[in-house]
């Protein structure tokens, strides 16, 4: 059992939990993910480590309710516990050797892409962050974003706070305005990943995607997250999460993660009906 | 006198029409007085051949013994002296090419069902004796076990006897390996697998759940905490894939992802939340145990046609006879001498079918079963919505790919001799992660030499 030792509610429907793993704790490193599974009853769901404390022994996870597992994971309060946490699994994110880096985030991505910032950022990269959200609502991590970059660049597709427009379109006038990037991380939606990564694809700067496909075991034994990279089969989990964005076959991947989406929709309704749907005045 | 019938006391079954819609057990086992008729077709031979089939060494004339003068219990504590799991071996292990195969009884007629047996004393000591076990005087020596499947439980349960302080890591939340993920509950029912586990935990081993070796500690880390041996039981769990096109497409399965989604995480169950496929329309390409289980469990989740698409011929399939046997009563349909080339998917990316040649057979090859060969021009599509590839695994690279020093072969499989010692000087291996995939009792063997090697090693520090 994993408790529970801070909560804070970001925005809505995204949730920070600081849980006890202190054998976690200990080796997690920026890019790699955990495991964890609620109850008895639960699945198995992935979620990248956004933040770790190796004195305290515990792992800070951030992550959108949008399916029964982690929606039951929200309703969680501090001194619960989670029965099942497991890490940290993946590899982590390649941070040696980078001298100006943009990281580019989106919604809640933005949780999986403060740690690889931070990492960057200390081990003395120049770092821009780019992140976007769809309005003002829900923009997490503002604060935490600034302190790891020398630069942050908040986006809204409303124009409701920072600046009015895309991720990309930011990126693609940051790199013509002269910022030569020698490494971009992008971390959000699928479709967004996509398109940074074509964004950068004509200038050639080396695009890292952090991938989180359906996947059970995390260890390479299910093959369930297997994707295409460079016309080859890999396991997110274990030779990733990240990949060289510009080999990534994102289309096959949207589509891969639509496996259960019909019978996901039916059991959300289940649980509304008992009454765990996330606190909207949280 | 002993009973000459030339048949083995027939196994009561669940009729397979009924059993193709459950996850209740196949087989049901035998009453007292079936045991007692079919152990009184044992001859007690002098030289037990029996027993130099059976890779732990069960004492099988002696329990047999004490099952024909109804003494269940006294043959319970004999079965216990060499094997730590015997519901789990008197139902899963393929007693026909081992005790049984060397039972002279088979010469003439079939063996004496000892796996039937065996697994009658152990579903009556379970259901029948509230004795606990002994619990050895420690010796103060701590072994760490990486892996609670097969291996890594026998060898646990070994040390612990000999008095050593074990500790067990696994990777899953539930301890049991492939007994657990991969074996089906209608083969294997897993409350009974806790059960000879929790008998473990009475011994004092611990059993660390959540812990991924090679990721959240390391062997080097393992001595630092002072464990003063380490024994990898870690299995072979990497699915292989066919490297057809198609392969990718939503429907497609590793029989792994199938059977985990299944058996570990109840997907079968309502009551928990892992999905999995509503299949019409299955096919299962292999023709092993895993094939048979996947092809099986699709049946019982409600598929309407389900095949084993096998490249070989029935002689050639790796699967046991009676594995096949069910599968075939329960309206599983062999498409032998078969091949898949690609998997076909509809717009949305889902599978629709797949395409499949027609195959025969030609001169033996290296594994002496007779090549394949494709019939050109016999392509044809089998309407299908769910692909399951059950075609092999190999062992998890995690271990090896953070132990410095430990020697592996070409296929990833970790070097050990034939005392379970790798090239790291206190770290033994044994079971599918030294042998790529086989079978519970042989890793169960393995499990069982490395502790006496590693009782050796401690001892001579």
């Amino acid at each position: 059992m994993y408790k529970i030792v801070s909560k804070r509610q970001l925005n809505s429907v995204v949730t920070m939990l600081e849980v006890e793993a202190p054998f976690i704790a200990r080796k997690a490193q920026a890019g790699q993910f955990i495991i964890f599974r609620v109850d008895e009853f639960g699945e198995r769901i992935p979620l990248t480590i956004a933040d770790y404390d190796r004195e305290k022994g515990t792992i800070t996870v951030i992550f959108q309710g949008v399916g029964k597992s982690t929606r039951m994971l929200a309703a969680k309060e501090v001194g619960d516990t989670i029965l099942d946490f497991v890490g940290p699994l993946g590899k982590a994110t390649e941070i040696e050797g980078f001298k100006k880096v943009c990281v580019v985030g989106g919604g809640v991505g933005c949780a999986i892409a403060y740690p690889s910032a931070k990492a960057l950022f200390d081990n003395g990269a120049q770092v821009d962050i780019i992140a976007g959200f769809r309005n003002k609502d829900i923009v997490i991590l503002e604060d935490e974003m600034k302190a790891v970059s020398n630069r942050l660049f908040l986006t809204t597709d409303d124009g409701s706070y920072g600046i009015k427009g895309f991720v990309t379109n930011q990126l693609k006038s940051l790199i013509d305005a002269g910022n030569n990037y020698d490494l971009v991380i992008a971390i959000g939606p699928v479709i967004m990943m996509k398109m940074v990564a074509e964004v950068t694809r004509p200038y050639g700067i080396k695009t890292i995607v952090s991938l989180n496909p359906i996947m059970i075991d995390g260890t390479g034994m299910c093959g369930g997250c297997r994707v295409t990279v460079g016309g080859e089969i890999k396991f997110a989990c274990v030779h990733g999460p990240d990949f060289d964005g510009h080999q990534v076959d994102f289309d096959e991947l949207m589509r891969r993660n639509t496996f259960y989406k019909k019978q996901e929709l039916a059991e959300l309704d289940h649980v509304c009906r008992i009454g765990l749907e996330v606190k909207e005045d949280a | 006198m002993p009973n000459m019938s030339l048949k083995k006391v027939p196994m009561p079954e669940q009729d397979p029409e009924v059993r193709n819609k459950n996850f209740s057990e196949v087989t049901l086992g035998y009453t007292p007085e079936m045991a007692i008729e079919e152990a009184t077709r044992c001859l007690n031979c002098k030289n037990k051949p029996c027993v130099a089939g059976c890779p732990v060494c069960v004492k099988i004339p002696e329990f047999i013994t004490k099952v024909a003068a109804g003494e269940f219990e006294e043959a319970f504590d004999i079965i216990k002296t060499t094997n730590c799991l015997p519901a789990v071996c008197g139902r899963v292990c393929p007693q026909e090419s081992q005790c049984e195969e060397k039972c002279v009884r088979a010469i003439k007629g079939e063996s004496v069902g000892i796996g039937r047996l065996e697994r009658f004393v152990a579903d009556y000591h379970m259901a029948n004796s509230q004795a606990a076990p002994v619990v050895p005087a420690s010796n103060g020596h701590k072994v760490a076990v990486i892996g609670a499947g097969p291996a890594g439980l026998t060898c646990a349960s070994d040390l612990a006897l000999l008095g050593y302080k074990v500790t067990i890591f696994e990777a899953f939340h539930m301890p049991g390996g492939v007994l657990v993920y991969g074996i089906p509950e209608f083969r294997l029912p897993k409350a009974l697998v806790q059960k000879e586990i929790e008998n473990l935990k009475v011994l004092g081993v611990e059993i660390m759940t959540n812990m991924v070796i090679g990721k959240v500690l390391s062997i080097d880390e393992l001595f630092e905490e002072d464990f003063e041996a380490v024994f990898i039981g870690s299995g072979a769990g990497l699915p292989t894939f066919m490297k057809i096109p198609g392969e990718n497409l939503i429907g497609v399965y590793s029989a792994n992802e199938y059977l985990t989604r299944a058996n570990l995480m109840k997907a079968y169950d309502n009551q928990y939340d892992t999905p999995i496929r509503n299949s019409k329309a299955v096919a299962v390409v292999g023709g092993g145990n895993v094939a048979m289980d996947a092809a099986r469990t699709a049946k019982r989740l409600g598929a309407e046609k389900v095949y084993i698409v096998y490249r070989r011929s029935e002689a050639e399939m790796p699967a046991r006879a009676e594995e096949e046997h069910h599968a075939k009563e329960e309206g599983i349909i062999f498409k032998n001498l078969n091949n898949p080339v690609s998997i076909l998917g509809g717009e949305n990316g889902e599978v629709t079918g797949m395409e499949c040649v027609e195959m025969t057979l030609g001169e033996p090859d290296a594994s002496g079963r007779r090549r394949p060969i494709e019939k050109a021009g016999s392509n044809f599509v089998l309407d299908i919505d769910t692909a399951i590839i059950a075609i092999g695994t190999s062992p998890n690279p995690l271990i090896r790919n953070t132990t410095a020093g430990l020697d592996t072969n070409n296929w990833g499989c970790i070097v050990a001799d034939d005392k379970m010692a790798t090239s790291r000087k206190g770290v033994y291996a044994g079971g599918d992660t030294v042998t790529g995939a086989a079978t519970v009792i042989l890793a169960m063997g393995a499990g069982k030499t490395a502790a006496q090697s590693i009782d050796e090693y401690i001892k001579g520090l």
